[in-house]
C-alpha cells in the first residue's frame, strides 16, 4: 500500500525541482499601455470551493491592499430567496469547515437561514449485523447537513462584503492560460496570463485552479491526474419521513451494490444519497414515486443479503468483543422509514475518483476536486477542498506578511506537502472502503463485519477517523 | 520531507559546482579567458596574495575603467577613500543575471528572506505605532545598501515601504531594474542607483529612517568609513539592520570551505575570510560611531532542509539592529550598552506565521 501511496502522490521524492518551472507557449512582453490587469490572485471556478477561497483571502487582514478575482462561467445566481423545498444537492459539513466558513463570516449566514446539526452517525452493512456508531464523547454536533445552495448564498453575501478586494467575474469561461517561464533572466512577463471566452485577458502572480475535476486549469498545467470511474451512479433525491422525529442521525448503510444514506434535513425530512450501479440508478430515476419508496426501505430494512454463517460469526465475534470491553458497543438504533419523496427532486450523477499528482506549481496551485475527487460514502469531499482553502490561506497569508511573491514555489509546495498528507490516506481508504464494501464474497464480508465491529469496540481509532477535522 | 529535501539541496549544490566550474567565457584576451576558466578560484588566489600587501583603499569606481582593467592582476594603489571594494565587484559582476533564480546560485540568500524580512519587519513594527493594514512598513523610507538583485528590497517593498536600493555594480541594478519592472506596485515603490554609499551621502543626508545592510559588510573595504556614511544618511532614532558572518575558525571552515568548495552553497571565491567581522567589533564600532546596538542574533543555515533560523550561537552568521542616537537636545542618561543582548521577544521565531482570521 505503500507503493499506491508513492503511485498516487506521482511525484518521486528525488524529482529535481526544475521539473515544476514550466516551459509552456511564452507570456509575450506587452507594453505598459496595452497589459492587462494584474491580479495579485485569480481563483478559476466560482463552486463552493472556490467562492470560499476567494471570500477567505478577502478577508484576510494580510490581503487588505491586494487585488483578487474570481472567474465563474456560469451566471450571477439569485440566492435571496431560498424555495421552501430543499435542494436535493446536500453537503455534510464538518466542524472544522464550519470553521473556516466562520471565518470569512460566512457560516452566520448559513445559520441565519438553514441547516441540521447531527450528533450520530451509525453506519452498518447489508450482509452482516455489523455495526460502527460515530459520536463525539460530548454529545457536541458531529457535522452539519447544509444545501449547497444554502452555502453559496452566504459564500456571495461575502463577496460582496469584500468586493473593493475582490472582483467576481460571472459569464466569464477562461479558455486560455499561458504559463510564465521561471523568472529569472528572460523579458517575458513572469506573470501567468489569463484568457477569457470574450476575449478580456488578465495576468495573475497567482492562479489557483477551483474548477471541478475536469480541472481546466490542471489539463493545461499538464499537471498528470490519477483518475478512475466507478461503475457507480449516485442518486439523490430529497425524502420525507413517516413521522416526525429527533432526526439528528445520520445512517448509512453498505448495500453490496453499494452505500445508501440518509442525510438529516429537518425533523420530518432527508436526503438521499444512493450509490448504485448505473442501471439500477437509471432504475431508480425512472420508477414511480411509491416503488422508490419502497426501494430506499427495503435497503434500509431488509436482511436479504445476511447468510447465517456470517450472522454466526459475527455474534461469536461480538460476544468475544463484549468480554475484553464490557461496555464496547453502543447502541444499536433504528433508521426512520420513508413516506414520500419530493417530486422532481431526482437526480443522478456518475462518480469517480481522481487525484492529481501535483497540487502546486510555479504560480498555480490545485484545490477541492480539482486536485482530488473523492467517492461520497465518506461525506469527505467537499470537506477536503475546504481543508485545502484552510491551508493554502495559512500558507498565502503568511508569505503576504512576509513580502514574498505570492507564486513562489517556496510556500506552495509546503502547502502541497501539508494537504496530500493528510488526502492522500483518506482517499486511499475511501477508496478501499468503496472495494471492500461492493462485495457479498463470504471472506470479505467476514473481513469487514470483524473489522468493523472491532473499530467500533476501539475509541481511539474510531474518533480519529473522519471526523475529527 | 527530509529525503526530498535533502536530495534537493544536494542535487541543487552540484548543479551549480558544475555551473561554476564551467563559467562562460567572456570576449577577452587570453589571459582574461584563462581567468574564466580556472574559475574564481584565481580571484580567491589573489585576494590571498593582496592580503599581504594591505592596501587600504581601492581604485575610484569608474565603471567603464574597471571593466576595462578587470582581469590585471596589478592593481595601482589608491589615493581616495571608497569602502567599495573592486575585487569585490568583480566577483559579482560575474553572477549578475543569476539573482532571481530561486534554486540557482543565490538560493541561500532567497531563503534568508524568511529570517530577515520578519525581522526588520518586526522590529519597526514594534518601534512604531501605527499599523496599516496590509501594508506594515507604509511610510518608512529604507535605504538597501548592496542591495544586489534587489532580492531584500522587494519584500520590504511589498510590505510598503519606499525603498531605495544601491549597488555599486551595474549590472545588478540593470538586473534589479528589470525585476521590478512587471509590478506595477513595486516599480514605484523601489528605486534603484548604481553607485556607492559614499557617492550618495551629500544629497542624502538625514533621509531614511532605516538602513539594511545585509550580507554586505564582509564585502566593504573600510567599515569604519561605512558606518560613518550609514550614521550621515539616517535620520536621528533611525534603524541600521545588519547581517554578517563571524570571523572564527568555525566559519572559515564552515562558511568557506564547506560553503564555498564542498557544497557550492555559495558561489567559491565569493567570500574573504579576512573580511569577516565579529560581532564585537561590529559593535564597537557601531557604538564609538552614535549608534546604539540593540539586537544581536545568530543565524544558522541548514543547507539540507535550505532553510534559515535564529540561534543563539554568533560565530557563524548572525544579524544586528543598532538605532542612531537622537538628536542632541534628547541626551541619554544611561550610558551606551556594550553587552551582547538576545533579539527580542517581539521578533518572533523563524517564519513565524502571523495572527490572522485563518
Amino acid at each position: 500500500s505503500s507503493a499506491a501511496m508513492a503511485a498516487l502522490r506521482g511525484r518521486p521524492l528525488r524529482a529535481p525541482l526544475g521539473a515544476r518551472l514550466r516551459a509552456g507557449p511564452r507570456a509575450p512582453l506587452r507594453s505598459a499601455a496595452s497589459a492587462p490587469p494584474l491580479y495579485d490572485v485569480v481563483v478559476s471556478g466560482g463552486g463552493m470551493v472556490g467562492s470560499a477561497m476567494a471570500a477567505v483571502l478577502g478577508h484576510d487582514i494580510h490581503f487588505y491592499d491586494k487585488k483578487i478575482a474570481l472567474l465563474e462561467a456560469g451566471p450571477r445566481k439569485d440566492y435571496d430567496h431560498l424555495p421552501d423545498s430543499y435542494s436535493n444537492r446536500v453537503s455534510s459539513i464538518s466542524p472544522g469547515s464550519a470553521t473556516l466558513l466562520s471565518s470569512c463570516g460566512a457560516w452566520d449566514h448559513v445559520c441565519s437561514l438553514r441547516l441540521k446539526p447531527f450528533r450520530r452517525m451509525q453506519v452498518w452493512d447489508a450482509c452482516s449485523e455489523a455495526m460502527i456508531v460515530f459520536e463525539k464523547d460530548d454529545l457536541d454536533d458531529m457535522g452539519y447537513i447544509v444545501e449547497n445552495d444554502v452555502i453559496m448564498s452566504a459564500l456571495t453575501k461575502q463577496l460582496d462584503a469584500v468586493a473593493d478586494r475582490v472582483e467576481v467575474f460571472y459569464g466569464s469561461k477562461a479558455v486560455g492560460y499561458t504559463w510564465p517561464l521561471p523568472s529569472h533572466g528572460c523579458d517575458t512577463s513572469p506573470w501567468v496570463q489569463v484568457e477569457l471566452a470574450d476575449g478580456r485577458r488578465l495576468q495573475t502572480k497567482l492562479l489557483i485552479g477551483a474548477d471541478g475535476h475536469n480541472s481546466v486549469v490542471r489539463k493545461e498545467a499538464e499537471i498528470q491526474n490519477i483518475e478512475h470511474q466507478y461503475d457507480q451512479s449516485a442518486v439523490v433525491a430529497t425524502l420525507h419521513l413517516s413521522e416526525a422525529t429527533d432526526n439528528n442521525v445520520a445512517w448509512q448503510r453498505f448495500l453490496p451494490t453499494g452505500p445508501i444514506a440518509l442525510l438529516p434535513l429537518s425533523d420530518t425530512a432527508s436526503s438521499l444519497v444512493w450509490s448504485t450501479s448505473h442501471n439500477h440508478a437509471s432504475e431508480l430515476l425512472a420508477m414511480d414515486e411509491e416503488s422508490f419508496v419502497d426501494s430506499i426501505n427495503s435497503a434500509f430494512w431488509s436482511n436479504i443479503n445476511h447468510s447465517d454463517f456470517i450472522d454466526a460469526a459475527g455474534a461469536m465475534f461480538r460476544s468475544a468483543i463484549s468480554l475484553l470491553r464490557p461496555s464496547g458497543s453502543a447502541v444499536r438504533q433504528l433508521p426512520p422509514s420513508v413516506a414520500r419523496v419530493d417530486p422532481e427532486s431526482r437526480a443522478m450523477f456518475p462518480l469517480g475518483m481522481g487525484h492529481a499528482t501535483e497540487y502546486v506549481q510555479h504560480r498555480v496551485a490545485l484545490i477541492g476536486d480539482a486536485a482530488h475527487r473523492v467517492h461520497p460514502l465518506a461525506g469527505q469531499g467537499v470537506n477536503l477542498g475546504f481543508g485545502d482553502i484552510a491551508c493554502l490561506a495559512h500558507h498565502l497569508s503568511a508569505a503576504a506578511f512576509n513580502g514574498s511573491d505570492l507564486g513562489s514555489l517556496k510556500h506552495l509546495l509546503r502547502f502541497e506537502t501539508e494537504r496530500q498528507r493528510h488526502n492522500v490516506s483518506l482517499i486511499a481508504a475511501t477508496d478501499v472502503l468503496k472495494r471492500l464494501y461492493s462485495t457479498t464474497l463470504a471472506p470479505l464480508v467476514l473481513l469487514r463485519t470483524w473489522g468493523l465491529q472491532a473499530t467500533n469496540a476501539l475509541p481511539p481509532v474510531k474518533v480519529r477517523s473522519h471526523f475529527s477535522e | 520531507m527530509w529525503g526530498g529535501g535533502a536530495a534537493r539541496a544536494l542535487t541543487r549544490a552540484l548543479r551549480r559546482r558544475r555551473a561554476a566550474a564551467a563559467l562562460p567565457g567572456a570576449a577577452g584576451d587570453d589571459h582574461a579567458d584563462l581567468s574564466f576558466q580556472t574559475g574564481l578560484r584565481s580571484i580567491l588566489q589573489d585576494c590571498n596574495r593582496k592580503r599581504q600587501l594591505k592596501s587600504s583603499g581601492t581604485l575610484p569606481v569608474s565603471l567603464t575603467e574597471m571593466k576595462s582593467n578587470m582581469f590585471t592582476v596589478k592593481r595601482p594603489f589608491s589615493t581616495s577613500h571608497s569602502s567599495v571594494d573592486s575585487k569585490e565587484m568583480k566577483k559579482f559582476q560575474l553572477l549578475a543575471h543569476k539573482w532571481w533564480d530561486e534554486e540557482g546560485e543565490y538560493a541561500a540568500l532567497h531563503s534568508m528572506n524568511d529570517i530577515r524580512v520578519p525581522f526588520i519587519r518586526d522590529t519597526l513594527l514594534s518601534m512604531s505605532s501605527n499599523y496599516h493594514l496590509g501594508n506594515p512598513l507604509s511610510g518608512i523610507r529604507i535605504l538597501d545598501v548592496g542591495c544586489g538583485g534587489g532580492l531584500l528590497s522587494e519584500p520590504l517593498g511589498r510590505l510598503g515601504a519606499s525603498v531605495t536600493g544601491i549597488d555599486p555594480v551595474e549590472d545588478n541594478i540593470r538586473t534589479a531594474d528589470r525585476h521590478k519592472s512587471f509590478d506595477p506596485v513595486l516599480a514605484k515603490r523601489i528605486q534603484y542607483k548604481s553607485s556607492s554609499l559614499e557617492e550618495i551621502v551629500e544629497e542624502s543626508m538625514e533621509t531614511f529612517d532605516v538602513i539594511v545592510a545585509s550580507e554586505v559588510v564582509e564585502h566593504v573595504a573600510d567599515l569604519e568609513m561605512f558606518i560613518k556614511c550609514c550614521s550621515q544618511v539616517l535620520k536621528p532614532d533611525g534603524s541600521l539592520f545588519i547581517t554578517t558572518i563571524n570571523k572564527t575558525q568555525l566559519s572559515y571552515v564552515l562558511g568557506i570551505v564547506v560553503a564555498e568548495k564542498i557544497m557550492g552553497i555559495v558561489p567559491e571565491g565569493t567570500h574573504d575570510w579576512e573580511k569577516f567581522v565579529p560581532p564585537e567589533e561590529l559593535e564597537h564600532l557601531l557604538e564609538s560611531n552614535g549608534f546604539s546596538v540593540k539586537t544581536v542574533s545568530g543565524m544558522l543555515y541548514n543547507p539540507l532542509s535550505g532553510s534559515w533560523s535564529w540561534t543563539e550561537n554568533t560565530s557563524l552568521n548572525y544579524a544586528v539592529h543598532a538605532v542612531k542616537a537622537g538628536a542632541p537636545s534628547h541626551a541619554t542618561d544611561t550610558p551606551p550598552e556594550t553587552d551582547t543582548q538576545q533579539r527580542s521577544a517581539t521578533a518572533g521565531t523563524a517564519g513565524t506565521a502571523p495572527e490572522g482570521p485563518v
